[in-house]
C-alpha cells in the first residue's frame, strides 16, 4: 500500500508543482544542508543499512563523495531506500537529489524519464543463480524452468529476450522488492533466481545455505551501473559526473586515503589540479577549489572503495575484472582534470 | 394569532412573488453559488493538467498513450488470455485486468460463503462453535491484510513439497510448490451439444421449479423437484455426450525436467492471494451477517417455533431474508474492499492490475501520470459496477411497505 501511496503523490507531484528542475539542484541541497540520495533498499556490497541504521557500499560511497565534495562532510547524506520500481518516480518528483542504485543506463530511460545518466561505477552483466542438485552448467539448459526476478527491472527484460531469443520455455514469477524475490527462490517458488552478477553474490549470503546454489557461467547483458540525476540541471550534472572521475583519478595518481595530505605537498602537476593546489577546477563547478581533496580525504579513491565494499576486502570478494582501471585492463577511465 | 396569520401570509407569497434583488432570493443565490463552484473547480482541474503537462514537458519527460501500443519486452506469469513477450503494453493491461477480475469475483463468492457460516455460527447456542467463531473474527479482522497475505503465502510455499517429490493425486492432479495441476480439458468438435443439452437441462429445471412452487401455493402438494432437477441437469447431457461419441479428452500433466508439464496449472500466488482475500474478507462478512441476524427480533424466531417450524427451516425461510435486509448495504462494501484490497497482490507476486500495469509498465515508459489515472478509472470502474449490482439487488430485498 505504501507504494501505491508513494505513485500516487508522486502524480500529484507532477500535478501541483510548480517548479522546475533547472539549475536549482546544488542550492536546494545546499540549503537543506544535507544530500538526499537514491539507494539500494538493501544490497550487499552497494548499498545496505547495517544494524546499527549506517549505511555502507559502493554506490553510498558514491553519495558520501558527492557530500564530502559540496559539505567537507561525508555524513550529511540521507540515503532514501527506493525499490526497483519507484526508483525513477522518487527522482523526476524531486524526492531525492541523485540515484546511485545500481541502475542500468539504457537508451530509454536516459531519452523518455527526463534523467540523465552519468559515468558507470560498476560494469556489470545479468547472470542466472540455480541450485546445484539440478546438475546444471549452463543457462541453455533452462527450458521449461520457472524464474523469480524483480520488477521494474532490465533484469525483467533481458530475461524475456534470453528464452525468446534461445527458444525456451520459461515461467516468471516477479516480485516488488528483491527481498521478497530471493525469499521465494530459496522457498523453492523457482529454479532459477536472476539479477545482475554482483547481486547475485550479493543475494547469495542471505540464502540460508549459500553453498547449495551456484552462479551459471552465461552473462546474458551489459548492465552499465552508474548514477542519475534529473534532466536540465547541468550544473547537478557536472558535480555527479566529475566526483567519480575525481575518485578514479586518484586511484590512477596513487591518492589515497591515507596519504592525501602527503600529497598536498607533491610536485606532480596532475596531482596538484586534482587536489585543488593549481587552477580553480571547484570553482567552475560551484564548489570549492578543494573538492576533490575533500572526497579522497573522507572516502578515498575508487579502488579503496571497490574494496572496501565488494572487491578483496568485502565478504563478496569480486574480482576487478572489467571494473579495474584503464591502465591494467578495465574499462575504468576518468578524464583528465585540467 | 400567529397560526391564524400564517396560511394567508403563505397564500400571497405563492400567488405574486415578491420583487427582490437576486442576491436576497435564495433560489437564484443558490445557482449563483452552485455556477461559481463549478468554475472554480473547472479551473483547478484544468490548471492542474495544463501545469502537469508544462512540468513534464520541461522535463522532457514523455507524455500522451502513445505507449499503449509499444511493444512491452517482459512476461507475465499467469495469463487467462494470450499474451507474449511481443505483445503491447495494452495486451498487458488487459491480462493484468483479467487476473484482478478473476480473484476478486472467485473471492467474493468464497468470502461470502465462509462469511455467512461464520456469521451463524457466532450465534451459534453450542459453545464451542459460537467461541471458536468468535475467535476467528477476532484474530482476523485484527491483523493487517497484508501480513496474512505474506503469511499465507510463505505457510502455502513451505508447506508444499518440490517438484521431484510432487503430490500425484488420483485423476492426474499433482501438488507442489509451483501450484495445483490439473488435466485440461480438450473439447471435441461436437462437443457444443452437451453444452446446449446443459443449457436445455438448466431451462427446464428452473421451469419445474415454478410450477412446482405454484402448485405447492396452490394446494399445499410437494413435487420432488430435487431428483427431477438432477435427472436434467445431469442424466440428460450425460446422455447426449455418450449419443454423441464422447467428445471430451483431457490433456494429462507429467513431470518434466524442472516442472510438470501439460495441464493446467493454477500458481501458489493466486492460492495465496485468493486465501488472504477470503479469510480476512470472511471476518467482516461474518460479523455483517450476526448484526443483520441480531437485527430481526427475537418475536419473530419465537412464532415461527409457536407455528412448529424447526431450527433449521426457521433461519431459512424467516430469519435471512428479513437480515438480508440489514446485511446486504455493508455487504456490498465488502466487497468493493476485498476487489480493491486484491491490489496487494503485488507483495505475493501475482500478477494482477496494479503489479503488471502500475508496477512494470510504469516503471518500463516512466509516465506514471497516464498509468496512475488509468489504473485509478478501472477500480473506480470496478467499484461503481460492483456497487450498481448490489443496489439493484438492495432494491429487490428491501421493505416493499403498503
Amino acid at each position: 500500500m505504501k507504494k501505491v501511496l508513494m505513485s500516487v503523490a508522486v502524480g500529484a507531484a507532477f500535478v501541483m508543482a510548480a517548479g522546475s528542475a533547472s539549475a536549482q539542484t546544488l542550492n536546494q541541497v545546499k540549503s537543506r544542508g544535507v544530500l538526499q540520495c537514491g539507494s539500494n533498499t538493501g544490497l550487499a556490497g552497494f548499498g545496505q543499512p547495517d544494524a546499527q541504521g549506517n549505511w555502507t557500499g559502493l554506490d553510498v560511497d558514491y553519495c558520501r563523495a558527492i557530500a564530502a565534495a559540496i559539505f567537507n562532510d561525508a555524513t550529511k547524506v540521507k540515503f532514501v531506500p527506493l525499490s526497483a520500481k519507484d526508483r525513477f518516480t522518487a527522482l523526476q518528483s524531486g524526492e531525492v537529489d541523485v540515484l546511485v542504485r545500481n541502475t542500468t543506463w539504457t537508451m530509454s530511460r536516459d531519452t523518455q524519464l527526463g534523467l540523465e545518466f552519468g559515468p558507470v561505477n560498476y560494469y556489470d552483466g545479468q547472470g542466472f543463480m540455480v541450485r546445484k542438485k539440478l546438475k546444471i552448467a549452463s543457462a541453455m539448459e533452462l527450458s521449461g524452468a520457472s524464474v523469480c526476478t524483480q520488477q521494474g527491472t532490465t533484469t525483467e527484460l533481458n530475461l524475456a529476450d534470453f528464452f525468446r531469443a534461445n527458444k525456451l520455455k520459461y515461467e516468471v514469477v516477479a516480485f516488488a522488492s528483491s527481498d521478497e524475490t530471493i525469499k521465494a527462490y530459496d522457498a523453492g517458488r523457482c529454479d532459477v533466481f536472476t539479477t545482475d552478477a554482483s547481486g547475485l553474490y550479493a543475494e547469495r549470503l542471505k540464502l540460508t545455505a549459500p553453498d547449495d546454489h551456484i552462479v551459471l557461467p552465461e552473462i546474458i547483458s551489459k548492465e552499465p551501473l552508474g548514477a542519475a540525476w534529473r534532466h536540465g540541471d547541468n550544473q547537478w550534472g557536472d558535480i555527479v559526473k566529475w566526483t567519480h572521475y575525481a575518485m578514479v583519478t586518484a586511484e590512477e595518481l596513487g591518492v589515497t586515503k591515507a596519504n592525501v595530505d602527503e600529497m598536498l605537498k607533491s610536485t606532480n602537476p596532475d596531482v596538484k589540479r586534482l587536489l585543488g593546489t593549481e587552477g580553480k577546477f571547484g570553482e567552475a563547478i560551484g564548489l570549492t577549489n578543494d573538492w576533490a581533496y575533500r572526497i579522497i580525504k573522507h572516502v578515498g579513491n575508487y579502488g579503496e572503495s571497490f574494496d572496501r565494499n565488494v572487491g578483496a576486502g568485502s565478504r563478496l570478494k569480486i574480482a576487478r575484472g572489467v571494473n579495474a582501471l584503464w591502465s591494467k585492463g578495465g574499462l575504468q577511465y576518468a578524464p583528465p582534470i585540467r | 394569532m400567529s397560526s391564524v396569520d400564517a396560511p394567508k401570509m403563505g397564500g400571497t407569497g405563492g400567488d405574486e412573488k415578491p420583487r427582490v434583488a437576486f442576491w436576497n432570493d435564495p433560489e437564484k443565490r443558490g445557482y449563483l453559488f452552485q455556477a461559481l463552484l463549478f468554475v472554480v473547480v473547472g479551473y483547478l482541474v484544468y490548471a492542474a493538467a495544463s501545469n502537469a503537462i508544462d512540468n513534464l514537458t520541461k522535463q522532457k519527460i514523455a507524455t500522451g498513450f502513445g505507449f499503449w501500443n509499444n511493444t512491452a519486452g517482459f512476461d507475465i506469469g499467469q495469463r487467462l488470455i494470450p499474451y507474449e513477450t511481443t505483445s503491447s503494453y495494452g495486451r498487458a493491461f488487459w491480462v493484468g485486468l483479467v487476473n484482478t477480475l478473476l480473484v476478486a469475483s472467485i473471492g467474493i463468492v468464497f468470502a461470502t460463503m465462509l462469511g455467512f457460516i461464520i456469521g451463524v455460527a457466532r450465534l451459534s447456542k453450542n459453545f464451542l462453535v459460537n467461541k471458536l467463531a468468535a475467535i476467528y473474527v477476532e484474530v482476523i479482522r485484527n491483523t493487517p491484510l497484508l501480513l496474512q497475505l505474506l503469511f499465507w503465502y510463505n505457510a502455502v510455499l513451505k508447506a508444499l513439497p518440490e517438484v521431484r517429490d510432487s503430490v500425484a493425486m488420483p485423476g492426474g492432479f499433482f501438488l507442489n510448490n509451483r501450484g495445483l495441476f490439473m488435466p485440461e480439458p480438450v473439447f471435441g468438435a461436437s462437443f457444443s451439444w452437451v453444452t446446449w443439452a446443459l443449457a436445455a437441462g438448466l431451462m427446464g429445471y428452473f421451469a419445474y421449479g415454478r410450477w412446482a412452487r405454484k402448485k405447492q401455493e396452490r394446494t399445499g402438494q410437494q413435487s420432488p423437484v430435487l431428483l427431477v432437477g438432477l435427472g436434467l441437469v445431469i442424466a440428460v447431457p450425460l446422455l447426449v455426450y455418450f449419443a454423441a461419441g464422447q467428445p471430451l479428452s483431457f490433456n494429462i500433466p507429467d513431470l518434466g525436467r524442472f516442472n510438470i508439464r501439460g495441464g493446467v496449472q493454477v500458481f501458489p500466488e493466486f492460492v495465496a492471494l485468493l486465501l488472504g482475500l477470503v479469510i480476512y474478507t470472511a471476518a467482516f462478512i461474518a460479523e455483517v451477517v450476526r448484526a443483520g441476524i441480531q437485527a430481526v427480533s427475537k418475536g419473530q424466531t419465537e412464532a415461527a417455533y409457536a407455528l412448529g417450524l424447526r431450527p433449521g427451516p426457521t433461519l431459512d425461510l424467516v430469519v435471512i431474508p428479513q437480515a438480508m435486509r440489514v446485511i446486504i448495504p455493508p455487504l456490498t462494501s465488502q466487497y468493493l474492499n476485498l476487489t480493491k484490497n486484491s491490489s496487494l497482490a503485488v507483495a505475493v507476486g501475482y500478477p494482477d492490475l496494479v503489479q503488471v500495469f502500475m508496477g512494470t509498465v510504469l516503471n518500463q515508459t516512466g509516465q506514471a501520470v497516464e498509468v496512475i489515472a488509468i489504473t485509478m478509472a478501472v477500480y473506480l470502474t470496478i467499484s461503481l459496477f460492483t456497487s450498481l449490482v448490489m443496489n439493484w439487488y438492495n432494491s429487490r430485498k428491501a421493505l416493499v411497505e403498503r
